[in-house]
């Protein structure tokens, strides 16, 4: 059963190595290796235009890497045989074809995975959506597309999330909701990988940290372990790490 | 190909209002255009007004609203691939189907699929206002050619649908997708047709060697026959859609 593995020997679920992506001459992503664990939130930091978004595409295979990988229990995404019912992914909630209602979005997705038709009535109900779910999606504010993305990325009741800057935008109950959501599913002993570029969030979220600047990795440790450095806040810490510009040379 | 994707094509077609619409132009424009040209083309025909063609077919005439309908038809194949590129769509059905060959090949059975079916509807209405509208002067089925007209102008039209979806694919925006198809059929291949040098070689071209299929009589293509020509249609859109494949396949989504 794959929620009673004891988090304190959790498995590596998901395994970055060396992943790189140039743009031409640019390099967004730069030999990036770090390891996501089961059982924990783990926390994507780092500025904006750090490298993250692009990051998280390649992990979905969406984004060809120039060079190294990523794996999910080994396995590249792609080779997931039906891919939602492990990984649930959020990247860009705003991204729906406005014509269509909530309820038919999550029922066209539902079909390409095999998923029955009534986890869309479940995923519906956990995000708070029902009462709107025959809405275009075309009249959502931001904060119910955050919802619906979410709904989606927990439709094939996956054993990892990842989400892309999932409380960018969400009004204070919506960002606590998101929290609780994370918490609670890492609780349940599965994995969660989300990135943020707000470190006051990442620091009531997060267990542990992944921090990147100009596509490189600035740390990899456990969220007490930032704060412990001295008795700087984990805010004073992201600005040290992520101002090192130096470190670029 | 897994049915799941195919399958859940057809859900986003059948639960999206701009394709449903469009799709509804196909019959409406054909057989609504047919009441009001064949109404008149009938009273020009009894008064003996000179203003019908003299090679009148009323087979081939009887459908050549359809080639209106047409437009609504390549409109949905190119909206069934840049609207998933215009509105984000794409990266999500990609990390559902990360297989992008089976998602594509998934997404061309289903708008093969609703674009056949309509098609043969379309087709059918179209004829049968035809024969009502044009009277004495109508085709019939048991008309020269009727048969392989009614059956093979499907297979045209939804042959240009997935020449169109192809082509889409490539170009991934709308406005230059449908600029670039409609401006061809209705601009860039009726012209090639006048200028000497060019005319030869377009009865090669998708929409000119398609229609061949739907042409008897006087109207027969003197170069393209009518099996050739749907053959000829079946290259080019084969060709589109493994350009748009090869597109899909090696770029970032």
């Amino acid at each position: 059963m794959r929620h009673t593995h004891p988090a304190q020997d959790a498995r590596h679920v998901i395994d970055v190595r060396r992943l790189t992506k140039r743009y031409g001459r640019t390099t967004a992503v730069d030999a990036l290796t770090f390891t996501v664990r089961q059982g924990r939130v783990t926390g994507f930091l780092g500025p904006n235009g750090a490298g993250k978004s692009t990051t998280m595409r390649m992990l979905l295979g969406l984004d060809r890497p120039t060079h190294g990988e990523a794996l999910f229990d080994g396995k590249p995404y792609c080779d997931l045989p039906e891919p939602l019912r492990h990984v649930g992914a959020l990247l860009d909630a705003t991204a729906t074809q406005a014509g269509r209602t909530a309820r038919n979005h999550l029922t066209w997705l539902a079909r390409t995975n095999r998923i029955p038709r009534r986890r869309v009535e479940e995923v519906l109900d956990v995000v708070g959506l029902h009462s709107a779910a025959d809405q275009r999606t075309r009249t959502f504010s931001l904060g119910m597309a955050q919802r619906l993305g979410i709904a989606a990325a927990l439709l094939g009741d996956p054993e990892v999330l990842l989400l892309d800057e999932p409380v960018n935008g969400l009004d204070p109950e919506g960002v606590r909701w998101i929290r609780t959501l994370l918490r609670t599913f890492a609780a349940e002993g599965r994995t969660v990988f989300v990135s943020s570029h707000l470190m006051s969030e990442m620091a009531v979220t997060a267990d542990h940290l992944v921090v990147i600047g100009r596509g490189r990795l600035l740390a990899d440790a456990d969220l007490s372990e930032f704060v412990r450095d001295g008795e700087e806040s984990l805010e004073d810490a992201f600005f040290r790490l992520t101002s090192g510009g130096g470190s670029d040379a | 190909m897994p049915s799941s994707t195919f399958r859940a094509e057809l859900t986003k077609i059948r639960t999206l209002r701009s394709t449903v619409v469009t799709l509804a132009l196909v019959p409406l424009i054909s057989v609504g255009l047919g009441v009001v040209s064949f109404t008149s083309v009938r009273i020009a025909l009894e008064r003996g007004l000179p203003v019908v063609r003299p090679d009148f077919e009323p087979v081939t005439d009887g459908l050549v609203t359809v080639l209106y309908g047409q437009l609504a038809l390549v409109a949905f194949g190119v909206l069934t691939i840049c609207g998933e590129h215009g509105s984000g769509l794409l990266r999500l059905s990609l990390s559902a189907t990360p297989n992008r060959r089976t998602f594509y090949v998934g997404k061309i059975i289903a708008c093969a699929a609703v674009a056949l079916t309509l098609s043969y509807a379309t087709v059918f209405a179209t004829f049968l206002t035809a024969h009502w509208a044009l009277g004495a002067y109508g085709p019939s089925f048991s008309s020269e050619g009727a048969l392989r007209v009614l059956l093979g102008t499907p297979l045209y039209l939804t042959g240009l649908c997935l020449f169109a979806l192809g082509v889409a694919t490539v170009l991934r925006h709308t406005a230059l997708a449908l600029t670039v198809m409609l401006s061809f059929v209705f601009v860039v291949s009726p012209v090639a047709n006048l200028v000497p040098g060019l005319k030869e070689v377009a009865h090669y071209f998708p929409d000119q060697a398609g229609t061949s299929i739907m042409k008897v009589g006087q109207q027969a293509d003197p170069v393209v026959g009518p099996w050739t020509g749907l053959l000829v249609l079946a290259a080019w859109t084969a060709c589109a859609l493994l350009a748009g494949c090869w597109t899909l396949s090696r770029r970032d989504a």
